[in-house]
């Protein structure tokens, strides 16, 4: 491993591309989402050296290797705690965690939600391809009921965790998804969640052509993706599909339902606002599509972060400068002491 | 102190050691009485030790033998070593209290209780057909009958607002003044306690200075008890400050310290587990010091947060008592392949699995050691006693910042909650600990290479935000030097043999050996047992018998002479918490024939037992 020199000047995507050769399988979703990653990188404007990429395990843990950052391989599902630890000690670094529908919501389930809703001051990259790929195709969390692999030959009997739904039940500021090869939406969630100041979720799709091929694949091809994307943007009414024949409307349950756009009067067509205080909007949204096909895509819900321990790392670090030997000593004597033969010297 | 017109009647008598429990039900406040006994005992100068005991439910049933919790103080005028075997004097504040205590103690051992908890139904649910007060199964004892009840209510009588729930929570504090004067101790410490902890409430504080009065005035008045002790302050102990603290404060004192003298933040990250929490209560105040502490979602997370936290350059710590070692492993698995600074600190209880939480143990040794897949050697210690957990966690500390390793730290429930005198020690007699963080690299300077060693076989640590040394880390073994990912087994082996000698090579004074011109035996030991094999050793030695004793700190690695001190003597014993667990390393590591004397009943090892022990392999 080499490490290069210090960018000067503008920051270029080469400032974050590591010279480790990449390996995953030819086709892979990862490839697209390193190179987005790598691409928005220069607009986030942080020096490489104060960029740190914590990832898990599986096909997903190794994005580390390939930033030329700060980086580390961690354990399966233990990301968030490391990079819960280093946000704790450093106020002065841009943190992502790179995981897989298998290490955030199965083995780390539980540290993801609680990096959620401690809102850590993090971004949160979960490329969900709904299949564990580097130990070669078992079902994850995330597979469909009925799936079958090699693990379930006669078809999962379990339905899917949902990950947006997760993380906005688990308290996210910041909740996104986006598709791998949908370079530019990619690029924009990418760029929102860096501006993020708390834990910024985002759920990308990502093909993984050797054991789930084609599981997003009415998201990706360009003929079914105008169908099945539901495009969020702030303000603007949930019309979507070929010349927006499809459109949102809020049911009389509360939920939301997909109608054709011509059934749907503009009053009644959902307008999309992400900032939302309320999580009810943006869990609606999580579940939209589920039966039907449907992805919405783009920050179902942004709003205002007060990020774990802001302010913390500055105090403590400023405390500890102030605390001299002879200060140490009055802690070390505590308010009761007595003295044997003659003072302490003797 | 209240005043007091009464004759002094009692005679003084004057003792070399006392040993006194403090025993009632879980609610009674025994531990809180104990606490300000030995705060008092301390401030009169006197060599102490102590042994809390209590229940592991909050409140099991009242007034069962089950929710019986207790706090023996052992304190003398000479050094001591244990919290001591059997009570002198036992106090008991009901009758499950009595039936759950009797036994261990001697004959002509004095009790008190109070006579009024001996209701039928406290009879019952203590197990007892009859009154023990009244059928003779205490006549070997001096028994002192005090109504406590009824004197702690009319003491409260002159306090204005106080009601009679207050004047029952208060009847610990009427005990403590009973046996506060019998030994004369001095009574401002506790009074001084009692008005800070009771400042916001003028009412509770009046309560507990009345009880507390009364039951001084009552040992001073009443003429059932006839003799008070003294003990003389301790002269034969090293001069200098003391204080008193117990292992977990002087262990959270030691980790201020390294983070204060490395210059290095504290994060300390742990999830909730008995007896281990009490070191979060005492760092989570420590903000002036600059501690970060994070109560973790779970005991992985909490590992996880401190490895994050050292990998950002700061000291991350974490702390658990056994069932959290099993789930720590994974970390620090990782935390040996990154070859970073980790602090590790196992306040062990017995196991396995839940086994009894509020008891003691040693038996976390061999997972220490070995607990993790993989070829993963890292360095562990264990304190001898309560002031030295300081050092032992220091030294830890600034083994794991300068050789950028995981280090495991062995304490124990008892070492945790017993209390002894500290000598102080002075914040500039305290070894240096040096991060030496990697330097930042200019454009010219040749490629950086985060697994180049040095002469002691320490890699840089090389912290995010550094210019010129970006890096990637992680589980996968690593090209020797560059650190790239490597499945190349030559490079395996030899990165394995270079993260064990790199440990290996951790500075070990060679064994303190504590040896009798003559003798042939060995007693060794490590851990909290320290004390029990000290004063078991001064029994046979005052028997006339010579005998050697050495207690271990560094459990890996060992000190380098061991296995010569071992070879040197016929017999070696070997009494442990556990069921051999030290015994088979030294075996297996010096092929000695090391004897074990297991003790697996969850309470400390005794002085007699020791004693009874060194004997046998004499004789
Ligand atoms: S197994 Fe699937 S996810 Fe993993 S690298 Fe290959 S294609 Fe990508």
């Amino acid at each position: 491993m080499s490490t290069t020199a210090e960018p000067t000047g503008t920051l270029t995507r080469a400032d974050f591309q590591s010279d480790q050769e990449t390996r995953w399988c030819p086709g892979c979703g990862d490839y697209a989402i390193l190179a987005a990653v790598q691409g928005v990188m220069p607009d986030i404007g942080i020096p490489p050296e104060r960029v740190a990429f914590i990832t898990g395990i599986g096909c997903a843990g190794r994005f580390s290797y390939y930033m030329d950052t700060y980086g580390m391989h961690s354990i399966h599902g233990r990301a968030p705690t490391i990079a819960t630890g280093l946000v704790a000690a450093r106020d002065d670094l841009s943190v992502w965690i790179v995981s897989g529908d298998g290490d955030a919501l199965s083995i780390g389930g539980n540290h993801l939600i609680h990096a959620l809703r401690r809102d850590v001051p993090v971004k949160i990259l979960l490329f969900n391809n709904r299949i564990y790929g580097l130990t070669k195709g078992q079902a994850s969390p995330t597979s469909e009921r009925g799936k079958v692999t090699k693990s379930t030959p006669d078809g999962s009997l379990e339905r899917p965790v949902n990950p947006l739904a997760t993380a906005i039940a688990a308290g996210a500021t910041f909740a996104a998804r986006a598709v791998d090869r949908d370079k530019a939406g990619l690029a924009d969630v990418l760029r929102a969640a860096a501006e993020h100041p708390g834990a910024a979720f985002v759920e990308i799709l990502q093909n993984c052509p050797v054991f789930n091929d084609g599981a997003f694949s009415h998201v990706q091809d360009k003929d079914e993706a105008v169908l099945h994307r539901i495009p969020l943007e702030p303000d603007r009414p949930l019309r979507f599909g070929r010349d927006g024949d499809q459109a949102v409307i809020r049911g009389d349950d509360g939920g939301l339902r997909i109608v054709p756009g011509a059934e749907a009067d503009d009053a009644s067509v959902v307008v999309h606002d992400p900032t939302i205080a309320d999580p009810t909007a943006a869990f609606a949204l999580s579940q939209l599509g589920v039966d039907t096909g449907h992805v919405p895509l783009g920050v179902l819900r942004r709003v205002p972060s007060t990020p774990w321990g802001e302010g913390l790392v500055a105090e403590r670090r400023a405390a500890l400068s102030t605390v001299d030997d002879a200060q140490l000593d009055r802690l070390l004597a505590g308010p009761d002491t007595w003295t044997v033969g003659g003072g302490p010297d003797a | 102190m209240a005043t007091v017109t009464h004759e002094q009647h009692a005679a003084v008598e004057e003792r070399e050691r006392v040993i006194v429990r403090f025993a009632g039900d879980s609610g009674d406040g025994m531990q809180l009485a104990g606490a300000r006994f030995t705060d008092a005992t301390a401030a009169s100068g006197n060599d102490l030790a102590t042994l809390p005991n209590f229940p592991a439910e909050i409140r099991a049933p009242a007034g069962t033998t089950a929710g019986v919790s207790s706090f023996q103080i052992h304190f003398a005028a000479r050094d001591i070593a244990t919290p001591g075997d059997t009570p002198d004097v036992l106090v008991a504040m009901n009758p499950a209290a009595l039936r759950v205590n009797v036994p261990q103690l001697e004959r002509g051992a004095r009790i008190i209780v109070n006579e009024e908890a001996f209701t039928r139904r406290a009879l019952q649910k203590a197990g007892y057909d009859d009154n023990p007060l009244d059928d003779g199964t205490l006549d070997p004892f001096e028994l002192t009958r005090v109504p406590m009840s009824s004197l702690v209510s009319r003491a409260l009588e002159d306090v204005e607002g106080a009601t009679s729930r207050q004047a029952q929570k208060a009847r610990n504090l009427f005990a403590l003044g009973v046996v506060a004067w019998l030994y004369d101790r001095p009574t401002a410490v506790i009074e001084r306690w009692i008005d800070q902890k009771f400042a916001a409430d003028d009412v509770v504080r009046r309560g507990n200075r009345a009880a507390f009065s009364a039951g001084w005035a009552f040992g001073e008045t009443s003429e059932l008890i006839d003799v008070r002790v003294r003990v003389a302050p301790a002269t034969d102990v090293p001069p200098g400050e003391y204080r008193n603290a117990n292992g977990t404060t002087a262990m959270a004192l030691g980790l201020v310290a390294a983070s204060v003298r490395s210059g290095l933040p504290l994060v300390f990250s742990a999830y909730p587990i008995t007896p281990a929490s009490d070191l979060l209560h005492q760092l989570a105040p420590r903000a002036a010091q600059g501690v970060r502490t994070v109560q973790a979602e779970d005991e992985i997370a909490a590992a996880g947060i401190a490895l994050g936290a050292s990998y950002a350059g700061a000291l991350g710590v974490t702390a658990t008592s056994g069932p959290g070692l099993d789930l720590k492993a994974e970390a620090i698995g990782l935390a040996v392949m990154l070859e970073l600074p980790l602090v590790v600190i196992d306040v062990q209880r017995a196991g396995p699995s839940t086994g009894m939480p509020t008891k003691t143990e040693q038996s976390d040794l061999l997972q220490a050691l070995y607990g993790r897949h993989g070829e993963a050697p890292l360095p562990v210690l264990a304190a001898s006693n309560p002031g030295d957990c300081f050092d032992t966690v220091y030294e830890a500390a600034r083994i794991a910042i300068e050789r950028r390793t995981p280090v495991i730290v062995l304490s124990d429930l008892f070492l945790s909650n017993s209390s002894a005198p500290w000598r102080v020690p002075r914040a500039a007699d305290l070894a240096p600990i040096d991060p030496a963080f990697a330097p930042p690299r200019e454009p010219d300077d040749p490629p950086f290479l985060p697994y180049e060693r040095d002469d002691r076989g320490v890699r840089p640590w090389a912290i995010p935000g550094t210019p010129g040394l970006r890096h990637r880390v992680g589980g996968i073994e690593k090209q020797e030097r560059t650190g790239a990912i490597s499945y190349d087994g030559a490079n395996h082996a030899r990165m394995v043999a270079a993260r064990a000698a790199k440990v290996a090579g951790v500075d070990v004074p060679p064994t303190a050996l504590d040896h009798d011109d003559g003798a042939d035996i060995l007693v060794i030991g490590w851990g909290s047992s320290e004390g029990a094999l000290i004063a078991g050793v001064r029994r046979v030695r005052q028997r006339g018998h010579a005998v050697a004793r050495a207690h271990l700190r560094h459990l890996h690695p060992l000190p380098p002479d061991l296995g010569d001190v071992l070879r040197r003597y016929r017999r070696v014993v070997l009494p442990e918490m556990n069921s051999g667990q030290l015994a088979r390393v030294l075996r297996a590591e010096y092929l000695v024939d090391v004897r074990t004397h297991a003790c697996l009943e969850g309470r400390p090892l005794q002085a007699a037992e020791i004693e009874r022990v060194i004997l046998e392999e004499i004789a």
